[in-house]
């Protein structure tokens, strides 16, 4: 035999017994970067069958057929923009786990802003108050009842 | 015959928390002891009462009475024993009666700890939580009986929800209904003294240690069922800004707050109104909590049992409390004195600053899970608020309160320095920057969340290094180090470990988010994927047989550079009485990090999609929250609640030693 071939039926003889080796696994995506695409667009979309999953996330079928969906259009060369606008047309706000910015959702999103502001007031309302207030110690009949009622040592406490 | 007795006993219950409610507060009112006295009984008797009740529930699932409603629709002959009792909880009626029966237990401790208080405060304190109990009975009474037959009885019931099926669920709920009930004690002070007028420096201690035992409770119940989450959904999540989460999270942020509040009452006499209305709010969000949960508004993975004339009667029991709270609020705030005077720069500043951001937190978590409800029942559309909000607002506003948790412990009480503040926190301010700066690159990539993180945690750790170092340094007692620092009161080191614990939280939350990685594969038996220098070999798949399911269950061997680490077994199961097919993720935890394997659908005879995942520091975020409540635990025991406690049993001791029978043999 020539030694081409002998060479060439070791290799055979070895890949047949490959199942024994070990081999790396095939991503489970035929286009793993697509993929990584379609995911990342996924994860921000709700899935409408569920309790508060995202379409990334959920076993569901209809999540299923939307992330088939989703990748064909990928596929063919949509952007993430149409992708979610398709879905928009479809199913509305609804479907973004990221409210969208509109009249409706107005105090949604300006109200954390609105609370921060009462927060400072308030804050600064106190302070005010504190510092009109005369120097008002914690009174003598106070810590007489503290004490006796509890025998504990309020003044030893540094601070 | 039981399951009437049960309801029977809940009868009883109820009235007894009738008396309770009217008796003690109209024996304080008048100042008759008679009446006053009545509270102690009544709550224990409450107490006996529900626990029968409780326990003919428990018996009603351990013996699979099916011609109980609750039992068919939340249990199966062939689901063990364990899930049978905690199943007891997995449902609407069930949680209920739990909740009544924490309540109950809260009661009895108050009772019982009670004794070298003021009668007409017990009384006080007794009453209110007896018309909080009452409220509650009477909604289970009237819209969500657990024992209400089904006949002719079923075959067999319809299972629990195999989510449930889970040790998480006999410690989760009860864990978590604990910290929920248990801010119901630091209300009912908070109502007791604006009713005597009498909002002082003992009113506040009295309330502090209850408070932080509530606080710890919740803290642990949160901490676990964002573990559970994690383990069982198979999702490798840990929080998911649900609904129901959301529920328990505002009450905990709320009374994070308060507990910050009594702090300043307790020491310096300040900020009582604001205690106040933190006591009252953090239990309204309790009774919010419970009023989401458990009126089906939510459709989430909690809500399992839902019924909308039940979310009425909680939606009026809630506006009861809350209005009434705040309107005697309103009334008696007038009376209640500004306290002691500080300055811009000063610890109380820093603690209210820190109150107002949590407070301003909570709020905005508030927004985010009714704003949806809202604009729905308003017919504007339906909106979804998830993650990417609440992480694009919640952020913001806990930032800056993680910082000033590194200042105020160092801020002197009243007036503070900033210059001397500045050269006490240089080096501290110096080792979380350059940490910050530089950690990053030996952990993966660079990137600016995970080091404004970890400038954050260690800013904390770094912070409270300088407070032990300041403390040791002018602990008046003892020479050496040691001494000195066992000198320091256990609050104040309880008070450094949850900070450090707040710490390890961001650590682990910034970590797994900023580095953790996953792979999806198709794999047959002998294939291999690598994630983050590990080599996971599928070795087969078999079928296994559990008591209510069968499971598709594949081995999978973990190896690092050719060592053997672990070997995974990954589920797929289907329970006999539910569609859908459940994940058991397979995970390998570890101090700095978890792997965490879920197995897919089957692609053909032998194939099958997997997902592995890497998780890094992800133990640290439920370690965070262990020592947070540790810390509380130390606080709670600090001596200056102790020191009472003795007091009073020496007064035991002495009124028995007086007795005849009295011997040295104590």
């Amino acid at each position: 035999m020539k030694p081409g071939l002998i060479a060439f039926m070791l290799l055979l003889a070895l890949g047949l017994t490959g199942g024994a080796l070990a081999k790396e696994a095939a991503p489970a995506a035929d286009d793993p970067a697509l993929e990584r695409r379609v995911m990342a667009l996924a994860a921000k979309l709700r899935c409408l069958q569920c309790q508060n999953q995202s379409i990334a996330e959920s076993d569901a079928p209809l999540a299923d057929d939307l992330r088939n969906q989703m990748r064909e259009q990928m596929k063919q060369g949509k952007s993430e923009r149409d992708v979610i606008d398709f879905l928009l047309a479809r199913y509305g706000d609804f479907v973004l786990l990221r409210p969208p910015f509109k009249p409706t959702t107005l105090l949604l999103w300006l109200g954390p802003l609105l609370l921060f502001v009462v927060g400072l007031i308030v804050f600064f309302h106190r302070l005010a108050r504190s510092l009109a207030a005369a120097e008002v110690e914690l009174s003598e009949a106070d810590r007489a009842r503290a004490g006796s009622l509890l025998e504990s040592e309020i003044g030893k406490e540094p601070g | 015959m039981i399951p009437e007795l049960g309801q029977f006993a809940l009868v009883l219950a109820f009235t007894l928390a009738l008396v309770q409610g009217i008796l003690p507060l109209a024996g304080a009112a008048r100042g008759d002891p008679a009446w006053m006295s009545v509270a102690r009984p009544a709550a224990f008797g409450q107490f006996v009462f529900i626990a029968i009740a409780f326990g003919f529930l428990t018996y009603a699932f351990a013996t699979n009475d099916f011609s109980v409603q609750y039992v068919a629709n939340n249990s199966n002959t062939a689901l063990p024993l364990q899930y049978r009792i905690a199943g007891v909880w997995g449902g609407h009626e069930g949680s209920l009666l739990l909740w009544m029966l924490i309540l109950a237990l809260w009661m009895i401790a108050v009772a019982v700890f009670s004794r070298s208080l003021p009668e007409d405060m017990v009384a006080r304190v007794l009453g209110v939580m007896g018309l909080v109990a009452a409220g509650f009975l009477a909604f289970t009474l009237f819209t969500s009986n657990p024992f209400d037959r089904l006949l002719p009885a079923p075959p067999d019931g319809r299972d629990l929800n195999p989510l449930l099926q889970d040790a998480g669920m006999a410690l989760h709920p009860p864990t978590l209904y604990m910290g929920y009930v248990g801010f119901s004690v630091a209300f009912a002070f908070a109502i007791a003294a604006l009713i005597s007028g009498r909002l002082d420096a003992a009113w506040a201690r009295w309330s502090r240690p209850w408070t932080t035992v509530a606080w710890i409770f919740l803290t642990l119940g949160n901490a676990l069922g964002s573990w559970w989450a994690y383990y069982e959904l198979g999702w490798g999540g840990w929080w998911f800004w649900d609904p129901v989460e959301n529920s328990s999270f505002m009450p905990w942020l709320l009374g994070t707050a308060l507990i910050h509040s009594l702090a300043v009452t307790d020491k310096r006499g300040s900020f009582r109104s604001w205690t106040v209305l933190l006591a009252i709010s953090t239990f309204a969000f309790s009774l919010l909590g419970t009023f989401l949960v458990r009126s089906g508004v939510l459709t989430s993975v909690h809500a399992f049992a839902s019924d909308p004339t039940r979310g009425i009667f909680i939606l009026a029991l809630l506006a009861l409390v809350t209005g009434s709270s705040l309107a005697l609020f309103g009334w008696r705030t007038s009376r209640i004195g500004a306290g002691g005077r500080f300055e811009i720069v000063s610890r109380e500043s820093m603690l209210l600053a820190n109150n107002v951001l949590l407070a301003v937190a909570t709020g905005t978590v508030m927004l985010g899970t009714l704003y949806p409800l809202a604009l729905d029942a308003l017919g504007l559309g339906k909106v979804s608020v998830g993650p990417p909000y609440f992480d694009a607002v919640f952020v913001p506003v806990m930032a800056p309160a993680l910082f000033l948790m590194g200042v105020g412990p160092i801020a002197r009480w009243k007036k503070a320095s900033l210059p001397d503040l500045a050269v006490r926190l240089r080096w501290a301010l110096g080792v979380s920057l350059a940490i910050a700066l530089l950690l990053p690159f030996t952990l993966g990539e660079w990137n600016p969340m995970v080091s404004f993180g970890l400038a954050l945690a260690v800013w904390i750790v770094a912070t409270s290094a300088v407070s032990l170092w300041d403390r040791v340094k002018h602990a008046t007692t003892g020479a050496s180090v040691w001494t000195r620092l066992a000198g320091t009161s256990r609050a104040f080191h309880g008070m450094l470990l949850a900070h450090v614990g707040v710490a390890i939280l961001v650590l682990g939350i910034t970590l797994v988010t900023g580095y953790e990685s996953e792979k999806d594969v198709r794999m047959e038996p002998g294939d291999t994927v690598e994630l983050a220098g590990y080599t996971f070999l599928f070795r087969n798949v078999s079928e296994v047989a559990g008591p209510n399911y069968v499971a598709s269950r594949a081995t999978m061997e973990v190896t690092r550079n050719g060592a053997r680490v672990t070997t995974l077994y990954p589920e797929k199961r289907r329970y006999r009485m539910r569609e859908k097919p459940m994940t058991e993720a397979a995970i390998d935890p570890g101090f700095t990090s978890d792997l965490y394997v879920t197995l897919g659908d089957q692609l053909n005879a032998t194939a099958w999609l997997v997902r592995v995942r890497h998780k890094p520091f992800v133990d640290w975020i439920w370690g965070g929250a262990l020592l947070m409540a540790l810390g509380g635990f130390l606080a709670a025991s600090d001596r200056r609640y102790r020191v009472a406690a003795r007091a009073r049993r020496e007064t035991e001791y002495a009124v028995a030693a007086r007795g005849p029978q009295a011997t040295a043999a104590g």
